[in-house]
């Protein structure tokens, strides 16, 4: 077929072998075996890649993938299952006039899904009419009564719209599955096309596929139509249920992309009946939410009262009109299964016009006939709870057994409006790269729609997801499978698009091209305060392992009587102060592991159950980076990842020998300091970031000090002192400028002047000091007093004190002692104002507002009064 | 009958409490025999907002926030109402109950696909099967509905004992039927499980009680509570259907010593005060409630 230079025995595992099962639509293969035109390309282009090539693009993808950090899953919970999300790296062609009436379908039912939204939350002329049975609506725990006369903030309250597609045996497209809350995947979509036109170029530029970033444009549109007022400068955020929601990767994915600041209800507040972001010290409005919290659990005073992911009042400031919410509360009432049965009916209702895309054959058990049916045909019909006990799955009739089979018909026959039954359809199938060849796999395909001014706008394209195994009866709603970019091809060529406006588009309804800097929160700035504390915790210790190594293995025990071996003592007890893992080399049992120092040296490298160890800081930099996915650039990400992986591989195969665990701490080093210069460098100097560098340097001083005191207050005989204090150098990073300041030998007195007193020295503690001072300095203030806070007066003492120290009194023990008590207190001080002024910090800008509690219920307790006239059965009648 | 009703929910913390949000259901509303000739609420300390709206029941719901620290929280809700005696049908001349429930499941009225609502479970009220059985007897096939109702609601008088301590306001149906005991709230709950149980529509309805001393004693000022009883849907050819209210804590039909404040599916769309407060600690609530004749300029 084609032209294809190739030899037949090169492609024969690509794609001579793929066979789709009979009777089954496949998108590629027509049903006598050959291929559908508009695969030609893309295939030709396939075989010029060779399997080899492809192999490489695939693995390429991945990579990026990985990199990217794309996770749908629960990250760094503790069985360190963070599933990187799976691409494939073929795309589903569609044709372009295939999908042009695909989109006319998908419209007509996001306006229709729309209308009855806007109606049954206001004239509820549906069910009052009898085109939907009240049972249906009423009994589903999805039609939030309290939402019911909310003013719908715009025509479209569906304003996204997500349409689960797959094709039946004819191959015409059928919806299987309705998102009307906050359909996810979009961010998938996205970030799939970003990775497919990278691996293959020119494949994709050739293809002339439809672009992408007109879509999210729409996103950013509609949000500005909905929030009140339509002020050009409205303040969007998106309502994410936090880093622990397996869909956290695309909340911050999308809020980037979009522009919008990325909030969880912890960080809002309702007041003045308006929604507020509390950031530092200050309370900043918010005049829309493109919400990623199930609307039942948005308002816990007037919906679901245990949800502690939304806001106390939200629920009354969209009512006061102050405040949209994308999609509008209450649009979970779309999802409900049954009500496809009655689309047809209602399309025609509200519509006037026939229902252009095809459900799935669906039954609600609520009406006689219908339930009949369903008990009579279980074997056929998959059965789909509508708002029971949470928790309860779809069934396939054929897979119940006699015992399961009647309590199901027991509980329709008691409930029946909260049963749904629909027919298994056999989805089509699409080639998928398995194994190193393509292989026909069932899949659905996620399509977007958004409300624009004038109507719906699908997003050309979508996310499609296929099953790895072939026989799965039926494709899970939820996310998850192998994910495929989706190309819709153009018959033109189309612009390069982006998502950053021209300053010169002035048509109408286009976006403000100045998108505020989003605010920073209370929490976003506490997590970045950790970040830097954690990110230089780690550096600081790895720096100080690597000394202790390269000195153990030139003597493997402090058991040899010698002048270095009272050094290692030293610094193996620093190690201890440093990574706080007490008792370790110091106090009760410390002479043991001092002649036996490696394991425990190798358990603070590798073991992940050990507080203060390094796996475990590594672990809580990366889940406090993960909490602030949005705030990093992909370059700081893809750090922070290769930082996570470093540390899998310390715990997975924890070094048995010194030799090896230097081996993994080298690189470790210089990620960390890449990680240290990117946020440096890469992130804008902005309130955020000064928590982030004041967590950074206030680390550094605790950690230098904590070195200083344990090695240098009491003295080491000559030539111990020296070699202690070359490793105290090596370990700051300041040894060849100590090299170059002081070219005769080591003394105390000179380290000390380099490591703690000179403000020139980035590594020395009254840099940090100073540093901490200006970055205190520039954190924003609640009053305008000229009045310093008890963070700055904490720091301007530890400065002076710093300064005015003596170095030669410091360097010298006291009398008749071999202890330096005049280093030993100032240090000390050092110490105590670093954790002053962490606390300091803490109380002033990251307190939190308490947790919400409810009012007790008061009950009714009218007690049996005697109430005159009352009797039974006597009243009544004229 | 004119009556002028008080009623005060107070809350204590052991701390400030920074900000608190609250929706009361305590302004009453109209009824067929009742109207509402003033309603007041005022709270302690000053709130920042204010807002009423109907909910889907129709009833006035009012949403106010407290956003300075304080350490308790007054609502006091003043009202005035007319009640009218209600002209309730006679029992035995009322439709044969299950002929009510299949009229109910073919209805096309508006006033029926409406009180259809009713007949389903709800939050607080789950069809607890040992309730409609419990009921049972009362309906033999074609007893009219009222009878039946009215023998039920004697029933749960004299089978129950009222005792505000045996319950609190999460305890579930199944308990009440248990033990036996309970307050006005739960017997409510229990006929409206009862009933919906039976294929029927009923309603949780909250409000108060005129009660009166003992004869040539004063009445004691504070001493009256917030009532709660039922009402059962019957359809009517004329009307298109009525409500009929039914106290199974007095076993009687409701008259005019009745105040209707509000009606729901059930205790938790009417709570007479909700709320999520910030800060505080420990909290506190008394109630109480005051219901007296005025006469009628």
């Amino acid at each position: 077929m084609g032209s294809s230079r190739i030899q037949a025995s090169e492609t024969r595992p690509l794609v001579d072998g793929y066979r789709p099962a009979a009777g089954q639509f496949d998108e590629m293969r027509t049903s006598d075996g050959g291929l559908r035109p508009h695969w030609q390309y893309l295939i030709d282009a396939l075989r010029e890649l060779g399997a080899d090539g492809i192999d490489g693009r695939w693995q390429e993808a991945r990579r990026l993938v990985r990199d990217n950090g794309v996770t749908y899953n629960v990250h760094g919970d503790p069985q360190g299952m963070s599933r990187p999300w799976e691409l494939d790296p073929l795309p589903l062609l569609i044709r372009g006039d295939e999908w042009a009436s695909l989109e006319r379908g998908l419209i007509q039912r996001a306006e229709l899904l729309n209308a009855v939204l806007c109606d049954l939350y206001g004239a509820r002329s549906l069910i009052k009419k009898g085109v939907l049975p009240p049972e249906l609506v009423d009994g589903f725990p999805g039609y939030l009564l309290p939402c019911y006369g909310a003013p719908m903030t715009d025509d479209r309250p569906l304003v996204l719209y997500g349409a689960d597609l797959t094709r039946d045996t004819t191959g015409a497209w059928r919806v299987i599955g309705d998102r009307t809350q906050s359909p996810s995947g979009s961010g998938y979509a996205l970030e799939n096309r970003v990775v497919l036109s990278r691996v293959m170029p020119s494949v994709f530029r050739d293809s002339h596929v439809h672009r992408l970033a007109g879509f999210y444009r729409s996103v950013r549109r509609a949000m500005g139509r909905i929030a009140p007022g339509q002020d050009d400068h409205a303040r969007i955020a998106v309502l994410t249920p936090g880093p622990r929601n397996e869909a956290y990767f695309e909340h911050a994915y999308l809020a980037n992309y979009l522009g919008f600041n990325l909030v969880q209800g912890s960080d809002l507040s309702v007041r003045d009946g308006a929604l507020w972001l509390r950031t530092l010290g200050r309370l900043e409005r918010i005049d829309a939410l493109l919400r990623r919290v199930d609307d039942g659990r948005c308002d816990p005073l007037e919906l679901n009262e245990d949800s502690l992911l939304g806001v106390p009042g939200m629920l009354q400031a969209v009512r006061t009109g102050n405040l949209a919410v994308a999609n509008a509360l209450g649009s979970g009432v779309l999802e409900h299964p049954g009500l496809t049965a009655f689309l047809p009916a209602l399309c025609e209702h509200l519509l006037g016009e026939p229902l252009l895309l095809p459900n799935l054959q669906t039954w609600w058990c609520g009406r006689r006939e219908a339930r009949d049916f369903v008990i009579a045909n279980l074997d056929s019909l998959v059965i789909k709870p509508a708002g029971g006990p949470a928790g309860q799955r779809c069934l396939f009739g054929a897979k119940l057994d006699r015992a399961q089979r009647a309590e199901l018909v027991a509980a329709i026959r008691r409930e029946p409006h909260r049963y749904v039954a629909q027919e298994q359809v056999q989805p089509s199938t699409a080639p998928a790269y398995i194994d190193g060849a393509l292989a026909p796999r069932p899949f659905v395909l996620r399509s977007f729609l958004v409300s624009e001014q004038e109507g719906y706008m699908v997003m050309p394209g979508g996310l499609s997801r296929i099953a790895l195994d072939p026989e799965t009866p039926m494709i899970s709603s939820q996310l998850g499978g192998l994910g495929k970019d989706t190309w819709v091809l153009a018959s033109e060529p189309e612009r390069q698009e982006t998502l950053i406006v021209a300053p010169d588009a002035n048509a109408p309804g286009s976006f403000p091209a100045v998108v505020q800097e989003s605010e920073v929160s209370s929490r976003v700035a506490d997590n970045l305060f950790w970040i830097g504390r954690y990110a230089e915790r780690a550096e600081g210790l790895v720096r100080l392992l690597r000394i202790l190594i390269i000195q153990l293995t030139e003597r493997s025990s402090v058991a040899d009587e010698g002048d270095a071996s009272s050094c290692l003592r030293l610094l193996l007890a620093a190690l201890t102060h440093q990574s706080q893992t007490y008792p370790g080399f110091i106090g009760e049992g410390a002479e043991a592991l001092l002649q036996q120092p490696v394991p425990e040296v190798l358990s603070l490298i590798s073991d992940q159950r050990r507080a203060g160890a390094l796996p475990q800081t590594l672990q809580a930099l990366g889940q406090a980076a993960w909490s602030v996915r949005e705030r990093l650039s992909n370059d700081t990400w893809r750090v922070t990842n290769d930082i996570e992986r470093r540390q899998r591989l310390l715990t997975q195969v924890p070094p048995r020998g010194l030799g090896r665990a230097l081996d993994l701490l080298d690189p470790l080093i210089t990620s960390l300091v890449a990680f240290a210069a990117l946020t440096q460098e890469n992130m804008t100097h902005n309130e955020g970031w000064h928590f982030l560098e004041a967590g950074r340097r206030l680390e550094r001083t605790s950690h230098t000090a904590s070195l200083l005191r344990a090695t240098l207050v009491s003295v080491t005989p000559e030539p111990g002192e020296s070699i202690l204090i070359e490793s105290v150098l090596g370990v700051t990073d300041s040894l060849i400028t100590y090299r170059r300041r002081y070219q005769a030998g080591t003394r105390v007195g000179a380290m000390l002047d380099l490591v703690l007193q000179d403000e020139a020295n980035p590594r020395s503690v009254a840099y940090q000091v100073a540093r901490l001072a200006t970055l205190v300095d520039e954190m924003p203030r609640d009053s305008l007093s000229g009045r310093r806070t008890p963070a700055q007066r904490t720091l301007l003492r530890l400065l002076t004190e710093l300064r005015l120290a003596e170095l030669d009194h410091l360097a010298r023990p006291s009398e008749g002692s071999t202890l330096r008590d005049a280093l030993d207190r100032l240090l000390a001080n050092v110490g105590s104002s670093i954790s002053a002024l962490s606390n300091a910090i803490t109380a002033q800008y990251f307190r939190h507002e308490e947790q919400p509690h409810h009012l007790i219920g008061q009950r009714p307790e009218a007690c049996a009064a005697a109430a005159e006239g009352c009797g039974a059965g006597e009243a009544g009648g004229d | 009958m004119r009556y002028q009703v008080k009623h005060v929910t107070r809350y204590g913390y052991g701390g400030p409490v920074s900000l608190c949000h609250s929706i009361a259901h305590l302004k009453p509303r109209e009824t067929l025999y009742q109207r509402c000739v003033a309603a007041n609420l005022r709270i302690n300390p000053w709130p920042s907002v204010v807002r009423e709206h109907r909910d889907f029941f129709g009833n006035r719901v009012n949403y106010f926030s407290v956003q300075q620290s304080h350490l308790e929280l007054g609502v006091t809700a003043t009202a005035e109402v007319d009640v009218q005696p209600p002209r309730w049908p006679v029992a035995k001349e009322t439709l044969p109950w299950d002929r009510v429930r299949s009229q109910l499941q073919s209805t096309s009225s508006a006033e029926g696909l409406a009180a259809r609502l009713f007949a389903l479970p709800s939050p607080a009220i789950v069809l607890d099967p040992a309730a409609a059985d419990y009921a049972r007897e009362s309906f033999p096939r074609g007893r009219p509905l009222l009878e039946a109702a009215l023998e039920l609601v004697r029933r749960i008088h004299q089978d129950f004992d009222y005792d505000p301590t045996s319950t609190t306001v999460v305890t579930p149906l199944s308990e009440v039927l248990a033990s036996r005991r309970g307050v006005c709230q739960d017997f409510a709950h229990l006929a409206i499980s009862a009933l919906r149980g039976l294929g029927l529509a009923a309603r949780y309805v909250s409000g108060y009680l005129e009660t009166l001393p003992p004869p040539g004693q004063p009445k004691l000022r504070g001493a009256d509570a917030s009532h709660a009883w039922l009402a059962v849907y019957l359809p009517d050819a004329a009307q298109g259907g009525s409500w009929i209210d039914l106290d199974p804590t007095n076993d009687c039909l409701i008259s005019d010593q009745y105040i209707t404040t509000a009606i729901g599916r059930d205790y938790q769309d009417v709570t007479p005060v909700r709320g999520v407060f910030y800060g505080g600690g420990e909290h506190r609530l008394s109630v109480s409630v005051d219901v007296d004749r005025v006469d009628a300029a």
